[in-house]
């Protein structure tokens, strides 16, 4: 689509979507806090409305902050745009929304954070969808699992609470079977360690909150399009390829092409459903993008370095992190994780549940809190709280066992973090 | 869709940059379809538009009257640098055909086909002629993405730049 291929992605992570300001020359990206724009005329107004014409119009569907943070994800994503949304799960239901009516379907894995799995099991079925999981590594699964009211394919890069990551090219080659696009949260991995788009991904959604922003400030969330999906070819989501009624019967993908699923999803998708990134988040989430790279880098060998200390300790039953070479997933992430699997993952304390609630009370340098991907180490019990709405059958599903404890690995020293944990793990078994 | 041909952002923005007047074929005056949205942006960018659509001669769009055909564009209308075509892939070939004979003599420099329009063969015909041909693409969007304008609403235009803006 563009030439920004030239350039690498410590560069991008800097300069995509953000030019001086035409205005002022200021060279950090500027805090538009505005809800409105002056239109030139009553013919610009008419034609903004009318998508003749891309501007800004109201900040609920685009404001020029976030547009810096949209464009600077879709290139480090490569995809042809994004939208920005309030969190993570907006972004999902943003990113179903263009695809599906009610009656329609979608095919999940059964690895997925907490929140997720009942959003897609609960929630959704108050628009009249629904979903069924499957494990995403038995493609033969997901096929059988697919009727004519299956509209996408749902799954996570490095699923949370981590362990496993999904070998999103065989995914995707069911998904292009089967004509529907592939959805990948890429929150936990970031475009750093994973490019779903470039292994076949139709669409990507994110947690801009998690190592996006790196800090722990803001939430938000972002789905980008790779433009790859040929919605008229595929002929299952009316949205995109039937007259829109709001738009004087206008055709999103006859007249936009391969950035129709995007422009869809502004003036569809903000307009009325109204999750829109606040200028504020977008500004703080830019500024952790700047150094996403660097902190990525960290995250992955510290995370090496702790789970294998945690692996040889004998008061540890297993640990899951995919990086290890004792992972089954090991061949997975050494071809398609090249720069590492990330920095979330659990491990069993020998004593269950009890030891598990223990060790999270005698932490001193981890937080004892519900994020992930902060600059800070975190930590948490999964099953009684992120994971906790789910059967016992689901948090097994998911990884999430009552004696399993996660670890998001900060950027600290890793001694420091290893002699917490070693005092903590004491104090749970003793 | 066939696998879409790749140019480069220097081409087309020298491809966008050099063309004044552009013949669209097959562009509709009812405002929702996407030709018409192309032959407004157009018009309100600088260039000139000569609509082209056998079924509504007579009829004017943004100040310029349908014509029948590219044979058909009167002499006055001066130099015909663009071609854009609107019709069906199987359709195309005779459009590009018919340019290469009546506007090649008339300054004829690029045929554009538009998102979903791919004739390799005929694409072929025009280079060997000397023109160069963009297929599967919308001179629109490339317009709005080249100059930066799809920025505004988060697209990917692969402008890379710290200098401020012109």
């Amino acid at each position: 689509m563009s030439d920004t291929k030239s350039y690498g992605f410590d560069t991008l992570q800097i300069h995509a979507g953000s030019q001086p300001d035409p205005t002022t020359g200021a060279r950090q990206t500027p805090i538009y806090q505005t809800t409105s724009y002056v239109f030139r005329d009553a013919e610009h107004a008419a034609a903004l409305f009318n998508l003749q014409e891309v501007g800004y119009i109201y900040s609920r569907l685009t404001n020029p902050t976030v547009a810096v943070l949209q464009e600077r994800v879709a290139t480090l994503e490569g995809g042809v745009g994004a939208v920005g949304c309030s969190s993570g799960h907006a972004a999902q239901i943003m990113s179903l929304f263009p695809l599906m009516r009610p009656g329609d379907n979608i095919i999940t894995s059964n690895r997925l954070y907490g929140g997720t799995v009942t959003q897609f099991s609960q929630t959704i079925k108050r628009f009249g969808w629904s979903a069924t999981f499957v494990d995403i590594d038995d493609t033969a699964a997901i096929e059988a699992a697919a009727d004519e009211n299956t509209k996408a394919i749902f799954c996570e890069s490095i699923a949370n609470p981590g362990g496993h990551v999904a070998d999103i090219a065989a995914v995707a080659a069911v998904a292009n079977k089967l004509q529907v696009p592939l959805i990948v949260d890429n929150t936990s991995a970031t475009p750093y360690l994973c490019r779903p788009i470039e292994q076949g991904a139709h669409l990507v959604v994110h947690s801009t909150t998690k190592y996006l922003t790196g800090n722990g400030t803001v939430t938000g969330g972002v789905v980008v399009d790779s433009g790859n999906f040929d919605w008229t070819a595929a002929g299952k989501h009316p949205s995109m390829t039937e007259p829109e009624p709001a738009y004087h019967g206008l055709k999103f993908h006859e007249t936009f092409g391969p950035m129709a699923f995007t422009f869809h999803s502004i003036a569809i998708g903000l307009r009325d459903l109204g999750m829109t990134m606040a200028p504020q988040s977008a500004f703080q989430t830019l500024l952790g993008i700047e150094t996403l790279s660097l902190r990525m880098q960290r995250h992955v060998e510290n995370a090496q370095k702790i789970a294998t200390w945690l692996e040889n300790d004998p008061r540890v039953d297993f640990v899951t992190y995919a990086g290890l070479p004792s992972s089954p997933y090991a061949e997975r992430v050494a071809k398609a994780y090249p720069r590492g699997a990330g920095a979330l993952f659990t491990f069993a304390v020998k004593g269950g549940y009890e030891a598990c609630v223990k060790l999270v009370d005698s932490v001193e340098i981890f937080s004892h809190v519900a994020n992930l991907g902060d600059t800070r180490s975190l930590i948490i019990h999964s099953a009684s709280t992120t994971h906790r709405q789910l059967t016992p059958e689901q948090q097994e599903a998911a990884g999430a066992a009552p004696n399993v404890v996660r670890l998001s690995i900060g950027i600290e020293d890793p001694e420091d973090l290893i002699r917490d944990l070693d005092q903590a793990l004491s104090a749970a078994t003793a | 869709m066939s696998e879409a041909p790749n140019y480069s952002d220097t081409h087309l923005r020298t491809i966008l940059g050099r063309t004044r007047t552009i013949a669209l074929v097959g562009v509709s005056p009812n405002p929702v379809r996407p030709s018409n949205y192309v032959a407004r942006y157009l018009s309100t960018r600088g260039y000139r538009v000569i609509p082209v659509n056998p079924g509504h001669v007579g009829k004017t769009m943004f100040g310029a009257p349908i014509v029948e055909s590219l044979s058909a564009i009167p002499a006055s209308e001066g130099p015909i640098h663009m071609v854009d075509i609107f019709r069906r892939a199987e359709h195309a070939g005779a459009v590009v055909d018919e340019a290469l004979t009546v506007l090649l003599p008339r300054g004829l420099q690029t045929i554009w086909m538009q998102i979903g329009v791919i004739d390799t063969e005929a694409a072929k015909r025009a280079e060997e002629k000397g023109v160069d041909v963009v297929m599967d693409r919308c001179p629109k969007l490339e317009h709005q993405r080249l100059h930066g304008e799809l920025r505004k609403a988060g697209f990917n235009t692969g402008r890379i730049s710290a200098r401020l803006p012109r």
